[in-house]
């Protein structure tokens, strides 16, 4: 029988404001542990929190570039339950009221084709500290101790809810992909899903094709990467199939993925499933959240990479996968358009760009902003070959060594005596030579092979290290092999 | 965080846990002895307001050291009647008022608190003093950060004297549900306090503090008052911060002052009432000279709201009597008694005991044994260490507060609980809002008996929550109450409680000081020696 997979995710990401949500604790990874946690972030009695209002800020800004419609009146609620990296054993949230409903976001299939998956909800919440279990088996009814980190309780969580749009794991995958590449491109969370920063549960049912009704749902969790999203999906995809198919339902329960097996199993049923006990959080008032606000918010809101694309493609005349490869990262499409500033050759820097430059970021497994070269650098480095100071092939020596050590092009150039040799009194005795030394080919030119002449150019750049410019050359071999 | 504070981020559950605080975990030993003091001395703190004192204080006629040992001298010779408090800080009492004596002779930075002795609820936190909510989960919690308003208190070079005794996290109106010990009512040992400020009040009225701070969740500052015959107010919810209180019910929790007069309390409101940009249900608004204002006041015109439903079955003939000869006073200095109505105080106490114990179960689910406070030593996993935990250092009333709020707000109840006392809360608030359409103030009894015997109520919470019946729709509608003695039935105090609009205080002790002023219940003190 012929199903429809139905996959929904709820996706959690870390805002990266520079302090946590309800007090002034530092938010940052990696840090010692309980080194960044105060009275306020740790729960302890008679200490109330405070809204970060760049939290909220940034949580808007994600909400204007999915295209979310931002509520006026949210209110933060309380979801009550116990463990113990949770300090005041209950989670500021959103319930009722969230920040942001109804947006979505645009994916692009393999084949091509584009497809639009609705955003129910974004709300916003309190992160909870971290638990590593001792000893035992790993959890922490069985384990001998537990370790309490509280660094990270109390940062700024969104939570993303999406429509049950999705209909493959594949599309599941682009959709996670999709929306890092935005939140990161706005510069509200880094999105690291092996750091935490990006943490998704999924849920997913299958249904006979053609039908409406929605199958029963598993919820997934434990995926500690987009492709693990993807396995477990697959699999769980498979694992319902075989359920139905040999005539059995499938029970609505959560169940974990286990990345080492390539499985998933199940941890609680429906029944199990906590009473969260929502109520309106009494210390905090509710958010007001004007339209000027975010009209103003969504004034500061970089340029949004499809629309930034767009522009590539329409005003720089890009083709249409260069504009697409250059604005994969905001850093690398704010790269080309400031060399585009200096150089007003777009089409230049796309290929150095495409070229040398990407080849030297695959080898280094590094960002364009970790390398030495700036964009101003490149911009000037297009002028000095367009103004024959140098040659394109000298051009190639000195992006590697921009894109290593950095430096003033100009100077290099000077220094490393790479400037371009275009005067005929210093070419022409190697063009001299270079025929001279060489009858046969001049022979073979002379007998009509016009093409030979690329080996005689190949043989003075040789002699001058690259430098000779080469048009000046080819006139002068022209000129000399016809005497 | 505070260097020295340091928490074992560690939940073992085979190791004992280690003792962490730098000090001796049973209370009492902080408590006792009680301070000795030589000789007799002049002043009896039991005949002094603030405002007095501070008179005194300035003309150089007595010192702050002076008054505060008169204080602690009281302390010596009430307490083991009394037990007002939990703490008492004799040393460091005498060396802020050495301090405040240098400010004094200096007259520099004076404010009418400076060296004045006052005393704390235990659920103000201080830093470095152990704060215990009147729990034996905080036995041994000492917070490395003050209130706000304790720091308020502080800058305004007041004396703090100790911390007073109160109902396990200000759940009661006896002062009995302290996990420690209970507090006597001056006025007759046999009887409660009140409470949960019981200690706070009993010991403004020993004598043993000249003014006390106290927090008002249903009543907890004005029925104590009205059973030990002192003073009391709670303000509108948002004008004093909550930063640091030990949080019961967050949207009905409000501190204020217990003092012996009403110019103590706009002296100490001055002080406190401030927007704290670390409360965020703290409110921005332009406060008038509290004390200042109470200068040459004529009443005279002043429209009285008399909620006759506040008056019907139900009301203990002895208050009834106080309450109408008080109404002849106010009538007698001007004032206009008109009658109003609110009915859907009805509800008041129903619609409180849902939402109360509801935000309670939230607030209170940080006691866990897992960072502070007690922990069981014998658990042997997460669950049995919450469970045995919870178990041992909570009070019978917390708990059965705790699953009150825990069943209100499950799924499938919230509705026809929470949300339907929600819904009540608002139409309080709008029939208080209509009702003074008609007054500028109400007047009303503060408590439906006088104080009530130790023991007495104990088992059975229905008639212990009955005690809050005239103080809790207050608490729900957000606004300001005072309390004021008004008379004696049988030998105890009555109070009289003046309910105001949002922020406007200054009504409440305008008519409160020109009652004091032509009447002397609350210059009348208990014989204790």
């Amino acid at each position: 029988m012929a199903y429809e997979t139905v996959i929904g995710l709820e996706v959690h990401v870390e805002l990266n404001t520079k302090t946590k949500l309800f007090c002034g604790c530092e938010n940052r990874f990696a840090a010692e542990p309980n080194s960044l946690a105060c009275p306020v972030c740790l729960g302890l009695p008679g200490l109330l929190p405070v809204v970060n209002k760049r939290a909220v800020e940034k949580h808007i800004m994600a909400a204007i570039a999915l295209g979310c419609e931002i509520l006026e009146y949210s209110k933060f609620d309380r979801k009550n339950y116990y463990y113990p990296d949770m300090p005041k054993n209950y989670q500021i949230s959103q319930y009722d009221l969230p920040i942001a409903i109804k947006g979505c976001l645009e994916i692009e299939k393999s084949d091509g084709t584009k497809k639009v998956i609705g955003i129910t909800r974004i709300h916003l919440e309190e992160d909870t500290g971290k638990s590593i279990h001792g000893g035992g088996s790993g959890s922490i009814m069985e384990s001998d101790y537990t370790l309490l980190d509280y660094n990270r309780a109390g940062v700024p969580l969104m939570e993303i809810v999406s429509e049950p749009d999705m209909r493959s794991p594949e599309e599941a995958y682009l959709y996670l992909t999709g929306l890092k590449k935005i939140l990161n491109w706005i510069g509200v969370s880094d999105c690291k899903m092996e750091q935490g920063s990006l943490r998704c549960d999924a849920n997913i049912s299958l249904r006979k094709k053609g039908e409406l009704e929605f199958g029963v749902k598993t919820e997934i969790k434990n995926m500690n990467s987009f492709k693990s999203v993807r396995s477990a999906l697959e699999f769980e995809e498979k694992r319902q199939a075989e359920v139905l198919e040999n005539g059995g339902k499938i029970s609505q329960e959560t169940r974990g993925w286990e990345e080492d097996k390539g499985i998933t199993v199940s941890m609680r049923s429906k029944e199990d499933a906590h009473d969260y006990r929502y109520f309106p959080e009494p210390d905090l008032a509710p958010l007001k959240i004007s339209r000027e606000w975010v009209d103003e918010i969504g004034k500061d809101l970089p340029e949004l990479p499809d629309d930034r694309r767009e522009r590539f493609i329409r005003e720089y005349r890009l083709p249409e996968y260069d504009a697409g490869v250059l604005t994969t990262s905001r850093e690398m499409s704010d790269f080309l358009e400031e060399a585009v500033v200096v150089c007003n050759d777009p089409k230049q820097v796309s290929n150095w760009l495409m070229s040398d430059i990407s080849k030297y970021l695959n080898e280094k497994q590094v960002e364009i902003q970790e390398t030495k070269l700036s964009a101003s650098t490149l911009g000037g480095m297009i002028n000095m070959i367009k103004k024959g100071t140098i040659s394109g092939k000298i051009g190639k020596k000195l992006i590697a060594e921009l894109l290593n050590k950095g430096g003033d092009p100009e100077e290099i150039v000077k220094k490393k005596g790479w400037i371009q040799v275009s005067s005929e009194e210093e070419l022409l005795p190697l063009v001299k030579e270079a025929i001279d030394a060489n009858p046969k080919a001049v022979e073979e030119y002379l007998g009509g092979k016009k093409s030979a002449i690329g080996f005689f150019v190949g043989q003075v750049m040789k002699a001058t290290g690259g430098k000779a410019n080469p048009g000046v050359v080819n006139k002068i071999l022209m000129r000399e092999l016809e005497k | 965080m505070e260097s020295g504070f340091r928490f074992p981020f560690l939940i073992s559950h085979f190791l004992p846990p280690v003792s962490r605080f730098p000090f001796p975990l049973s209370l009492l030993t902080s408590r006792l002895p009680l301070p000795t003091m030589k000789g007799r001395y002049k002043l009896n703190p039991i005949n002094l307001t603030a405002h007095e004192a501070h008179e005194k204080m300035v003309s150089g006629e007595i010192s702050s050291t002076e008054l505060t040992k008169a204080c602690l001298q009281r302390i010596s010779m009430v307490e083991k009647k009394v037990s007002a408090y939990i703490t008492i800080f004799p040393d460091l009492a005498l060396k802020m008022a050495k301090d405040a004596d240098e400010r004094l002779k200096s007259g520099e930075n004076v404010k009418p608190l400076t060296g004045i002795p006052i005393a704390l609820k235990d659920l103000l936190c201080m830093k470095g003093k152990p704060t215990t909510c009147g729990s034996k989960i905080l036995e041994n919690f000492v917070p490395p950060y003050n209130a706000t308003v304790v720091d308020m208190l502080l800058d305004a070079g007041a004396i703090i004297l100790g911390k007073t005794n109160m109902d396990e996290f200000a759940m009661g109106s006896s002062t009995e549900n302290s996990a420690f010990f209970p507090t006597h009512n001056p006025w007759d040992p046999d009887r409660v306090p009140g409470g949960s400020s019981g200690g706070s009040a009993a010991a403004v009225a020993a004598g043993e503090a000249i003014i006390a701070l106290g927090s008002d969740t249903g009543g907890s500052i004005r029925q104590p008052a009205a059973f030990c015959g002192v003073t009391g107010m709670k303000p509108t919810y948002g004008a004093v911060s909550r930063y640091g209180l030990i949080a019961f019910a967050s949207s009905l929790d409000q501190i204020g002052p217990i003092a012996r007069d009403v110019k103590d309390i706009a002296l100490c409101l001055d002080a406190i009432v401030a927007h704290d940009p670390m409360d965020s249900t703290s409110i921005s608004f332009k406060k008038p000279p509290y004390l200042e204002s109470l200068v040459d006041v004529d009443i005279k015109g002043m429209k009285i709201g008399y909620p006759v439903d506040f008056f019907g079955e139900g009301l203990d003939p002895g208050i009834r009597k106080s309450l109408d000869e008080a109404r002849r006073v106010l009538e007698g200095l001007g004032a206009e008694f008109v009658d109003v109505e609110l009915k859907s105080g009805d509800y008041a106490l129903a619609a409180y005991y849902i939402i109360a114990p509801s935000e309670a179960s939230s607030n209170l689910a940080r006691y866990d044994g897992a960072r502070y406070g007690y922990r069981n030593p014998t658990n042997i996993d997460v669950m049995d260490m919450y469970k045995k935990t919870r178990g041992e250092g909570l009070g019978r009333e917390v708990i059965r507060r705790i699953m009150t709020g825990t069943y209100a707000l499950s799924s499938g109840y919230y509705d026809a609980y929470y949300l339907k006392a929600q819904k009540v809360r608002t139409l309080i608030r709008r029939d208080y809002d209509r009702s003074f359409e008609k007054c500028d103030l109400l007047f009303t009894p503060a408590t439906p008996a006088p104080a009530f015997r130790i023991g007495e109520k104990v088992d059975d919470p229905l008639e212990m929550y009955l005690s809050d019946i005239y103080t809790v729709s207050v608490n729900l509608a957000g606004l300001p109450g005072l309390v004021v003695p008004c008379g004696f039935t049988k030998g105890l105090p009555v109070g009289l409680q003046l309910i105001g609009k949002s922020f406007d205080e200054l009504t409440l002790l305008k008519v409160g000081n020109a009652f004091q002023e032509v009447t002397d219940y609350h210059k009348r003190s208990p014989v204790l020696d």
